[in-house]
C-alpha cells in the first residue's frame, strides 16, 4: 500500500478497476465433467472418484417447480487445490487442511513460468532451476508468498491428449526436483500451479524423491493447484489469484473455481 | 443363416405393440419353468413308482404319490397325429398362424401336445425341448430327430422361442470386459448385423478397445454406465434400433469385509454393476420393451454377465459379491419388467474368469472363448439362466442339491 492509499481506496479503487475493465477477472478452471481425465492409480489402489452428476429434479414428477443434481468427486479432481495433509510430508503440520487453513494464501500474487514452446516439443519437458533463474533474468526475482505457475500449454488439451497416458505411465510436463526444493527453499514460494493432472511432472515417480512437488511442497506447508486453464491472458507478473477451496471438513483438497485478477488495458 | 436382411422400418407405419401368450400356469407347472431356463429336458417322475407326469400335477395319475420331483428325462419321441392351426381368436397367436401342433408319444412315457419344427415328418421321430415362451412359461417344442437342417432356426415359432442373434444390432456396454474381443467376433459369427460396443473413459489408453475397433462391425460408442448423462446420449442415439443388450459392465476388484476402504469398494463396484443396470434398464430397456413386436426387427434379448458371487458370497471376494448380489436383483427385476414386452432377459453365470486378477486362482477357469460361444448359445436356444464353466456348473449342481453346504465349505 502506497503512503497515500488506506485500505478503503484500495478496495474503492479495485472496485473501479474491476468496473471499468483496469482490472479484469480470468477464468482459470476446467469445466467439472463426468469425461475430463482425473488421476488413475494402480488397479490394486484406491481411486478418486471422476465428477457424476445426477439428476434429482428437472421440473418434473420428482420436484415440479425445480431444477438440482447431487454431485459427487474425489477431492482431486478436475481443477483443484492440494493441501499439505494431501502428502505424507505434510501430515503432522500445524492447519494442513482445507478447513483449517490461513485465508491469507486464498488471493496471493502469481509468477507464471511460459514453458509453452518447449512442452509442445516435448510432453515430458522437465522445468529446471536454470530455467526458473533465467526467468527471474528477465522478470525478476520471485517473492516470498506467491503462487508460481508452470505454463505448459496442456490446459488447451481435453481427453487422452490431456492425459497423455502411455504404457509407462502419465506423460506430462513437470518441475524436477531441484527446481521445487528452489523455489520452497530459496525463494519461500506459497505454492506451485500446473495445467496438467498433477503438479507433478507425469513420470515423477522415477524421480527422486518421488513426487518431488508433493513431497517437498507439502512437506514445507506449500499448496498445490491443478488442472489450470487460460494461462494465456496472465502476465509473467502482476496477477492476483483467487483460489479458495471448500472448507470440507480435514480435507486434502478440494476442486475449486481459480480466477485471476490480471491488469486489463489502460483506456 | 438363410434369412435375408429385413429391410428398414417402414416410420410410416404403426409399430407392433408386444403381445403375450395366454401366460396361467398351475403352480406345478412352475416347475417346468426351471427346466427351461436352463436347457433341461425335465419333467415330473415319481419317486414311488417311475412314471413321468406332463402335464405337471400335484400326484402321481398311476400311485396317487405327492412326491413327482422334477428329474431329467429322454427327450425322443414319435410324432402321432398333428393339426395346423389357422385362425385364433388368440391375439397374440394370430399374427403366428399357420400354426403347426402335434400329440407325440415321448420316449419318456406321456403323451405330450407340442409346437412342430416346420421340418417334422407325419409319424417321424421328434426331440423334445422345454422352452420359455415370449411370456416367461415353459411349451414343449419338438424337433425332427437328426441333424438340423441348414435354415432349421427360421423356423417362425422357433424364433419366438429364442433370440436368435442373426441380422440384430446389439450394444455391447463395456468394452474394457476382459472377453469383449470374443464377444463381439462370437456374436457377428452369429450374423448379429452390428455391435455398438460402448467404451467409458476414452483417454485412458487400451490395447483391447484398439482390438475392437479393428473388428468389422463393430462401432466403439462413448458409454458410461457411472454416468447418467452419458447412458441417456448413447440411448438418445441407439435405444430405438437395438435388439439385443450384451451388459457387460465389469469392476472387480478383490477385498473382505473388514478391508479398510470396503464400503467405498462396494460402492465403486455398485456404481458399474447394479447402478449402471439401473441406468441402462431406465433407457435401454424402456425402448426394448416397446419394441417386443417391431416387425422384421424386434427386440430380443437382454443378457447380463454375472458371477456366481452374485448367489453366495465368496471369501476372496466379499465385496464383489455384495456388489453381484445387488446386480443380479437388479437383473431380475429387469426380467420381470421386460417380460411385459416379449424380451427375455439371460443371466449368465461365470466362475473365476482366466484373466490377471485370478492369477492365484487354480483352474479350471472360464476363458473369453468359452464365456463368447456360451453366450451365443443361450441367445440361440432362448435359455433365461445359463451357467458357463466347470465351476459355475458345479456350483449350480451342489446349490440344487444342498446350497447351505456350498456355504459351509466356502466359508471353512
Amino acid at each position: 500500500m502506497q503512503d497515500n492509499q488506506t485500505p478503503d481506496t484500495v478496495l474503492t479503487a479495485l472496485a473501479g478497476a474491476l468496473a471499468s475493465g483496469g482490472v479484469q477477472l480470468v477464468d482459470l478452471t476446467r469445466t467439472l465433467a463426468p469425461d475430463d481425465p482425473t488421476i488413475v492409480m494402480p488397479p490394486e489402489f484406491g481411486q478418486s472418484w471422476p465428477v457424476r452428476i445426477e439428476r434429482i429434479s428437472r421440473y418434473d414428477g420428482t420436484g415440479p417447480a425445480w431444477y438440482w443434481n447431487n454431485i459427487s468427486f474425489g477431492e482431486h479432481t478436475g481443477t483443484h487445490f492440494d493441501a499439505p495433509v494431501h502428502w505424507v510430508t505434510g501430515r503432522d503440520l500445524p492447519r494442513n487442511s482445507v478447513d483449517t487453513m490461513p485465508l491469507e494464501p486464498m488471493l496471493a500474487p502469481a509468477c507464471v513460468i511460459d514453458c509453452t514452446e518447449a512442452c509442445d516439443k516435448d510432453a515430458d519437458h522437465l522445468l529446471t532451476r536454470e530455467a526458473i533463474l533465467d526467468w527471474e533474468a528477465q522478470h525478476g526475482q520471485i517473492e516470498p508468498d506467491c503462487w508460481v505457475i508452470m505454463r505448459s500449454g496442456w490446459g488447451d488439451k481435453t481427453g487422452a491428449e490431456y492425459a497423455n497416458l502411455q504404457a509407462d505411465g502419465a506423460h506430462t510436463p513437470g518441475p524436477d526436483a531441484e527446481a521445487i526444493r528452489f523455489l520452497v527453499d530459496d525463494r519461500n514460494i506459497q505454492g506451485f500451479g500446473t495445467e496438467t493432472i498433477g503438479t507433478d511432472w507425469g513420470q515423477a515417480g522415477h524421480l527422486s524423491p518421488p513426487y518431488p512437488a508433493h513431497h517437498y511442497l507439502h512437506g514445507a506447508g506449500k499448496y498445490g493447484l491443478q488442472c489450470l486453464t487460460g494461462l494465456e491472458a496472465l502476465p509473467p507478473r502482476g496477477a492476483m489469484i483467487f483460489a479458495a477451496p471448500l472448507k470440507i471438513k480435514a480435507g486434502s483438497g478440494s476442486p475449486l473455481r481459480v480466477i485471476a485478477l490480471v491488469p486489463g488495458g489502460t483506456d | 443363416m438363410t434369412r435375408p436382411v429385413p429391410p428398414k422400418k417402414n416410420p410410416l407405419l404403426r409399430t407392433q405393440v408386444p403381445l403375450l401368450p395366454p401366460q396361467p400356469r398351475s403352480l406345478r407347472g412352475h416347475l417346468l419353468i426351471a427346466a427351461a431356463a436352463t436347457g433341461r429336458f425335465a419333467l415330473q417322475r415319481c419317486a414311488e413308482c417311475g412314471t413321468v407326469a406332463y402335464p405337471a400335477r400335484d400326484a402321481c395319475s398311476e400311485c396317487l404319490s405327492p412326491d413327482l420331483p422334477l428329474t431329467d428325462v429322454p427327450a425322443g419321441g414319435t410324432l402321432l397325429s398333428e393339426t395346423t392351426i389357422r385362425n385364433t381368436a388368440d391375439p397374440y397367436f394370430r399374427r403366428l398362424t399357420p400354426i403347426r401342433q402335434g400329440l407325440i408319444q415321448s420316449d419318456a412315457g406321456p403323451q405330450i401336445i407340442a409346437f412342430l419344427h416346420r421340418d417334422c415328418t407325419p409319424n417321424g421321430r421328434v426331440t423334445l425341448s422345454l422352452k420359455l415362451d415370449a411370456g416367461g412359461q415353459p411349451v414343449v417344442f419338438a424337433f425332427p430327430e437328426g441333424p438340423a437342417a441348414p435354415d432349421a432356426e427360421e423356423d417362425p415359432i422357433l424364433r419366438e422361442l429364442t433370440a436368435d442373434p442373426l441380422h440384430a444390432r446389439i450394444l455391447l456396454t463395456d468394452g474394457r470386459h476382459p472377453a469383449s474381443v470374443a464377444l463381439c467376433k462370437a456374436l457377428l459369427g452369429a450374423g448379429a448385423a452390428h455391435i455398438f460396443v460402448g467404451v467409458a473413459e476414452r483417454w485412458k489408453p487400451s490395447a483391447q478397445i484398439d482390438a475392437l475397433a479393428a473388428v468389422e462391425g463393430v462401432e466403439l460408442i462413448d458409454l458410461d454406465p457411472r454416468d447418467e448423462r452419458s447412458v441417456m446420449d448413447a440411448a438418445a442415439d441407439l435405444a430405438g434400433k437395438i435388439e439385443i443388450v450384451v451388459n457387460s459392465a465389469y469392476h472387480y476388484r478383490p477385498g473382505s469385509l473388514l478391508d479398510s476402504g470396503a464400503a467405498l469398494r462396494i460402492k465403486d463396484m455398485m456404481e458399474v454393476g447394479a447402478l449402471g443396470l439401473v441406468r441402462l434398464s431406465q433407457t435401454f430397456g424402456a425402448a426394448m420393451m416397446g419394441r417386443g413386436a417391431d416387425g422384421d426387427r424386434p427386440a430380443l434379448a437382454w443378457v447380463n454377465l454375472l458371477s456366481i458371487t452374485a448367489q453366495l458370497a465368496h471369501p476372496a471376494a466379499v465385496t464383489y459379491s455384495a456388489a453381484q448380489a445387488a446386480e443380479l436383483s437388479v437383473a431380475q427385476s429387469l426380467r420381470g419388467m421386460l417380460r411385459g414386452g416379449g424380451v427375455r432377459v439371460v443371466n449368465v453365470f461365470h466362475g473365476a474368469l482366466d484373466i490377471d486378477w485370478f492369477e492365484q486362482v487354480p483352474p479350471p477357469k472360464l476363458g473369453a472363448g468359452a464365456l463368447s460361444k456360451g453366450v451365443v448359445d443361450a441367445l440361440k436356444r432362448g435359455l433365461e439362466d445359463v451357467y458357463l464353466g466347470a465351476e459355475a456348473e458345479d456350483f449350480r449342481e451342489r446349490m440344487d442339491q444342498n446350497p447351505k453346504e456350498v456355504e459351509r465349505s466356502r466359508w471353512t
